[in-house]
């Protein structure tokens, strides 16, 4: 795997790149999202986990400036270099056309069932790149290509295809307009296991021939150390720990990734009760001084209640950056373990 | 997928599989047109004709459904008579339907203050009578089909607009919108290709039934002598010129007219009904 800043010159701008984002809702207390820092170079994949409410689809819609009716936001959200908060509509689409693009979830409930697979792709060429239909029907018989689907599909109709070939049909569409950046929102969780294996596979494939940046959702932990980079694990709209992901999956500084690992079902771990986390996360109701996890914390000291810690660079490990007062401990204990 | 003309009670009959009545409504539909479109080649006589010497004759070889108290002859007067009495509900209909299509798209797909707006004033529509409104502008405009129907189409509008509304709200929440959304495909093209088309069968099958009201409505109209011009041939203005005739004893002239009115509208409402049905029953 080739480290991103050598294949981008340094003074190329990030294909994404989230700094100090914060996203407040009406009617909630916190802010849903609290200083996100965040980046994707060049062909990069990066994964973003966490469990659900934690605002990881959340960031991943406003880099695309779908933001929730009434949202205000701080900090930047660059694509490219082009802050997306600040945009105009007519930017917007063009961002949304060429730079950017997502995959969906639920590729059945995504693509609209009325029109065939073909109309569905060339759609937005046409209508926003001035492409005229026959360069727009050739530009998605070669995405097909791409993703393992003939022509033929392009003749029918979202209801003939299986979800795995919906899948293929919205990456497709995805890469249609050649983007810098793909979003994908949990695009395996409505498919079954062998599909998505294959959908995995075929996003890692892609990412190599297209070198497009891939921001992965998801909060399936195997999934994210298989496909990623790095990761990025968010609890209660922030980050709490990132790095590579072999690092932060083999050796966790931040608790909440140490529990999320314990917490995942093996096959070869002795019999036994799954481990869970206990508590569940605040509510958006509720104002939280301190660290997010506090109350579910193993470690949590009197000082995590009060004051949230920062983001910040692991010593020792300039690529790895945590959000725990007690990261130190962590370390020992890992360090411990593997000695004994 | 709710809307609540949809659901109505004792429609057995029009909707089990094989459906004997809808087709027969279908079938008079169909031929109703045919001979609105026909009318001048098949008629027998001119409609306008006056044979005073023949007046208020019943039915014979010569005119199977007899002649009125002028002389003019039945039948033929109901086939010319068919045109203006299916092109005014026509242009209410056209005109209803696209402008109520608008309003609710607009109102639903923009929201805030302008859904308020829209939603509010059409509601007070709801509340002036179509009837009244239509009498009050062809009483300022005078004699023709143009006032009527253009009253008409703006008291059938709130029907379509609030129907439109509730589908475009349900519609534009299904993940598909967002996804082209993030294509790069801006509002109005999503609504116009996609949302649009697929809330269509809904709005068409409403516009059915509001086709036969419309009819019903504008014959009576012109059984007030409000909107046709005196001699042109039309259903509601057949019945008004053939009740002096009814208290001579002649009522033919006058319930054939009648008779055709009250079957074009069953006719078309069964048929709008069922066409409502099937959509609504549609797997979404």
């Amino acid at each position: 795997m080739t480290t991103p800043s050598k294949t981008a010159p340094k003074t190329a701008p990030k294909t994404l790149d989230i700094q100090a984002f914060r996203l407040h809702l009406p009617g909630a207390v916190r802010p849903v999202l609290t200083g996100v820092d965040l980046f994707v170079d060049a062909g990069e994949t990066v994964a973003l986990v966490g469990e659900s409410g934690s605002g990881k689809s959340l960031t991943s819609r406003s880099v695309l400036g779908l933001l929730p009716p009434g949202a205000g936001t701080e900090g930047t959200v660059r694509v490219n270099g082009e802050d997306v908060l600040t945009m105009t509509p007519e930017q917007l689409r063009g961002l949304r056309t060429g730079t950017a693009s997502m995959i969906f979830q639920d590729p059945r409930a995504a693509i609209n069932p009325l029109r065939r697979i073909g109309d569905f792709l060339t759609e937005s060429l046409r209508l926003n790149t001035r492409t005229d239909r026959a360069a727009a029907t050739a530009r998605a018989t070669e995405m097909l290509d791409a993703v393992g689907l003939t022509a033929k599909v392009l003749r029918q109709y979202p209801g003939q295809l299986s979800g795995g070939m919906l899948q293929r049909v919205m990456i497709a569409a995805a890469l249609m307009g050649d983007p810098a950046l793909i979003l994908a929102d949990e695009p395996t969780t409505a498919l079954d296991v062998t599909t998505q294996a294959e959908v995995v596979a075929l996003l890692a494939d892609l990412r190599e021939r297209f070198g497009t940046g891939l921001l992965f959702v998801t909060h399936d932990l195997g999934l994210a150390a298989a496909i990623s980079d790095r990761v990025y694990v968010m609890y209660a709209g922030r980050i709490a720990e990132t790095g590579p992901a072999e690092a932060l999956f083999g050796r966790p500084l931040h608790p909440y990734t140490a529990a999320l690992l314990d917490s995942t079902p093996r096959l070869d771990a002795p019999q036994g009760r799954l481990a869970a986390i206990e508590g569940r996360p605040p509510s958006l109701r509720d104002e939280v001084p301190g660290c997010p996890f506090a109350a579910r914390c193993p470690l949590a000291t009197f000082l995590c209640s009060q004051q949230a810690p920062a983001l910040l660079p692991v010593v020792g490990e300039p690529t790895r950056r945590t959000a725990c007062h007690h990261s130190d401990q962590l370390r020992e204990m890992s360090t411990d373990a593997t000695h004994a | 997928m709710t809307a609540t003309v949809l659901h109505r009670p004792g429609l057995a009959r029009i909707r089990t599989a094989r459906a004997p009545l809808y087709r027969i409504c279908l079938g008079f539909v169909l031929l109703v047109v045919l001979l609105a479109l026909l009318a001048p080649w098949l008629a027998p006589y001119d409609p306008n004709t006056v044979d005073l010497g023949n007046a208020l004759a019943g039915p014979s070889g010569e005119h199977l459904l007899g002649v009125d108290a002028s002389g003019r002859d039945t039948l033929s007067r109901l086939m010319t008579g068919a045109r203006t009495s299916l092109l005014g509900p026509l242009g209410v209909v056209a005109f209803s339907t696209l402008a109520g299509v608008a309003v609710g798209v607009l109102a639903a797909w923009r929201g805030g203050w302008l859904d308020s707006v829209l939603s509010r004033s059409t509601e007070l529509i709801f509340a002036f009578p179509g009837m009244l409104l239509a009498i009050l502008i062809v009483a300022v405009y005078g004699e023709g089909l143009l006032a009527p129907v253009i009253a008409l189409a703006v008291a059938y509008l709130p029907y379509v607009s609030r129907l439109t509304r509730s589908l475009v709200l349900a519609e534009r929440e299904r993940p598909y919108v967002e996804a082209y959304q993030v294509q790069g495909h801006s509002g109005l093209q999503i609504c116009l290709r996609h949302v649009v088309p697929s809330i269509a069968p809904v709005i068409l099958a409403q516009s059915t039934i509001n086709f036969g009201y419309a009819l019903l409505d504008l014959a009576g109209l012109a059984f007030l002598g409000l909107g046709v011009p005196a001699l042109t041939p039309d259903w509601g203005r057949m019945v008004f010129d053939g009740q002096s005739a009814i208290q001579q004893g002649y009522p033919l002239s006058a319930v054939v007219p009648c008779a055709a009115i009250v079957l074009t509208v069953v006719a078309f409402n069964v048929v709008g009904e069922r066409w409502a049905d099937q959509v609504s029953r549609r797997d979404r």
